[in-house]
């Protein structure tokens, strides 16, 4: 859990409105993922077509989860990968912790993993004297400035060049200060092939499991995933349990969809399909490859079917690129592992709507999102299940923390409201008195929060209903 | 460990969670994207290779050796990593035997154990494919253990050969025509230019972890 006592919202996502610098980096990327995407899905009709494709892959996998896993982890052992579950980020992170520790590894490369910052991987280990590597270009830029990340694709999206310069002259030794891209990019590459030949250990992620040949998929462009996955003398992959796909004939579909969603390709550089360690007779490979599979509320959000669409994501981070809240604060402002519209609608349900429920709050429910998803996730629909969820009597919602912004004042409210309308003198009444007092109002309490940054309603004299009665409405 | 009792745990809920939504199948049709002809093909794979910052040759026969040497000379590329027992390494062999080449011909023949420190010092590696995907521009690569996985990535130049007549439309035609599935190694991959990174203000930045150059010869 991200510090749910201290974290607010509304506070964090003024300060980076305010920050100009944040606004330009973000403008500038954001816009550019945008139109990348668009050249390559520049037919929407066959892009429509592999977004359904894409949607029914998923949502067929969902239905038939737990066989495919089941699936998955036989042919997994078959192939000597070994299988370990996880019900808990924590019991994830233990399960890594031994199997380091039966090989004397101190030193673990690292390939992306979005699994892995749910785990807070790098700082449990770190508090047990192990050195956990990013080796991605951008997770290692944020790594070495102690900031997680703010993109779930484009992890240092944030910085410029500048920013990114300064932090390389401050933090690594011998360096002095370049915005030379082609200085930095040298730098990173000479430091972490030295950490690649030396490594103990090499952890990555899992794009797709394919459950009927026990492959492991990873999408990537650096090159670094390759290295992590085949130089180490063990690997360590981590996947929640929702990246199982029956098929590898599903695969092309879902891949396409995720390059073409996430950077505008038509393809990565490297796809890695990984079937086991290293067999007899072949001369590299990890000797050692285990498979993490953990759950950590996965599995009952599968219960509810509107809930379970949220399983189908691919991580493409494009909801991201699309949300007029994300592309104006940044991913550091939800304070979440999962930024963005496709964090609104899974953060609540991994920490809890008493925690993250807030979130489901940064929407206009514009639905750009929705339009834009690969795998057609309905992510409006879902906020508003969030909202929803946080006003509900305790015990009647199915999303722990539910009912988490439920209070007496506003239900009486409501209530009132309710029957007001339901009784039409005392509608009358209540308009009549709102005509009146409504200008006088003191801006206190909730109406204070609400006229800071908004004109203060005033209401008519006489409502919409007597109004259209008097002059009758034209028709255009 | 309480590795059974998890295991044990999400299943009972996967199980009785998957269930309590009425069994729901959709139809996923499979994805074909149109198929081309040969030519079209080997043209669209080099056009959109080229696009990807790769070096593309296209070549008759055993020609490319000579290309090759060429190129290494030109390059002033001091060693070259090689896979022995190979159709490419044999041909390689036989060439530096017949003609001397500044460039040191290294085949790779031990466990990378003994192997890894050298080859991190490497100049250029050269690897056989399994063919090529055209509306992609991918090489198929599943790596063998006469050429083993970090020959196409270790070394900061990748030499790459297809055979033409491998080259396929797309990635569901080459997992049905390999038999993907079936017959795959323990490793194999996609490979779509030199290795490449936009995390710096989302320019694009060539030869980050892996190669920093691709170099395809398309053996018709």
């Amino acid at each position: 859990m991200d510090k749910p006592k201290t974290y607010n919202f509304a506070r964090e996502a003024a300060k980076a409105l305010a920050d100009t610098q944040l606004r330009d980096n973000l403008r500038f990327a954001t816009q550019s993922l945008r139109q990348k995407r668009l050249a390559v899905f520049d037919d929407p009709d066959e892009t429509e077509a592999l977004r359904e494709i894409g949607s029914r892959i998923k949502a067929r996998g969902l239905t038939h989860l737990p066989r495919l896993l089941e699936e998955l982890e036989d042919r997994c052992w078959e192939n000597g990968i070994v299988v370990h579950w996880a019900e808990t980020t924590e019991e994830a992170n233990r399960i890594v912790l031994s199997i380091m520790e039966a090989h004397g590894a101190k030193k673990a490369v690292k390939g992306k993993s979005m699994v892995s910052e749910e785990m807070h991987f790098n700082a449990f280990m770190e508090a047990r004297g192990k050195q956990a590597l990013e080796t991605d270009l951008g997770e290692f830029i944020i790594q070495l400035n102690n900031e997680p990340p703010s993109h779930i694709i484009v992890p240092a999206i944030h910085k410029n060049r500048k920013q990114i310069g300064k932090i390389f002259a401050d933090k690594i030794p011998d360096t002095t200060y370049t915005e030379d891209t082609d200085i930095l990019l040298a730098t990173a590459r000479r430091i972490l092939r030295e950490h690649y030949r030396t490594a103990d250990i090499g952890i990555s992620g899992v794009n797709f499991a394919v459950a009927e040949t026990g492959t492991l998929c990873l999408v990537e462009n650096e090159g670094n995933g390759r290295m992590c996955t085949t130089v180490p003398p063990v690997h360590v992959a981590l996947m929640g349990l929702e990246k199982v796909v029956a098929k590898l004939e599903d695969v092309p579909p879902l891949y396409r969809l995720l390059c073409g969603s996430a950077t505008g390709q038509r393809i990565t550089t490297y796809f890695n399909m990984i079937k086991g360690p290293r067999k007899k007779g072949e001369k590299d490979g990890p000797k050692e490859v285990h498979l993490v599979i953990l759950d950590n509320g996965r599995s009952r959000m599968l219960a509810d079917p509107q809930l379970r669409k949220v399983l189908r994501c691919i991580r493409c981070g494009t909801c991201l690129n699309h949300c007029p809240v994300y592309t104006r604060i940044g991913g550091h402002a939800y304070g979440s592992t999962y930024p963005g519209p496709i964090g609104e609608i899974l953060m609540p349900q991994l920490d809890g709507l008493d925690t993250k429920g807030e979130l489901a709050s940064a929407s206009s429910l514009c639905n750009a999102c929705s339009e834009v998803c690969p795998v057609k996730i309905p992510i409006p629909e879902l906020i508003r299940r969030m909202r929803n969820e946080s006003y509900l009597k305790k015990g009647t919602g199915v999303i722990p923390g539910h009912g988490a912004k439920r209070n007496a004042v506003e239900w009486i409210v409501w209530k009132g409201w309710r029957y007001s309308q339901t009784v039409p003198a005392l509608n009358w009444l209540m308009l009549k008195t709102l005509a009146i007092t409504g200008r006088v109002l003191p801006r206190v309490g909730p109406l204070k929060a609400w006229t800071r940054v908004r004109t203060k309603p005033v209401f008519a004299k006489e409502s919409l209903k007597q109004l259209t009665r008097q002059e009758g409405i034209r028709h255009e | 460990m309480s590795k059974p009792s998890a295991r044990t745990q999400i299943f009972s809920r996967l199980y009785k969670n998957a269930g309590a939504i009425a069994p729901y199948t959709p139809e996923a049709p499979a994805w074909t994207p149109p198929a081309l002809t040969p030519a079209k093909r080997i043209a669209r794979f080099v056009e959109l290779m080229e696009a990807v910052r790769s070096e593309v040759y296209r070549v008759k026969g055993d020609a490319w050796v000579d290309a090759l040497r060429k190129l290494m000379r030109t390059r002033e590329l001091a060693t070259l990593a090689y896979g022995k027992g190979t159709w490419c390494g044999d041909l390689l062999e036989k060439s530096w035997k017949e003609k001397p080449h500044p460039t040191d011909l290294i085949p790779w023949t031990q466990d990378v154990e003994e192997f890894r420190d050298e080859l991190f010092g490497i100049n250029a590696g050269i690897t056989t494919t399994m063919g090529g995907i055209a509306e992609a521009a991918a090489l198929i690569l599943w790596p063998t253990p006469e050429e083993p996985r970090l020959l196409s990535l270790v070394p900061p130049v990748h030499i790459a050969l297809v055979k033409a007549k491998e080259i396929v439309t797309s990635f569901p035609e080459a997992i049905k025509k390999l038999d993907w599935a079936k017959k795959a190694p323990t490793n194999s991959l996609l490979i779509s230019g030199p290795s490449k990174t936009a995390d710096i203000e989302l320019i694009l930045q060539f030869g980050v972890h892996g190669p920093t150059d691709l170099i395809v010869f398309v053996i018709e």
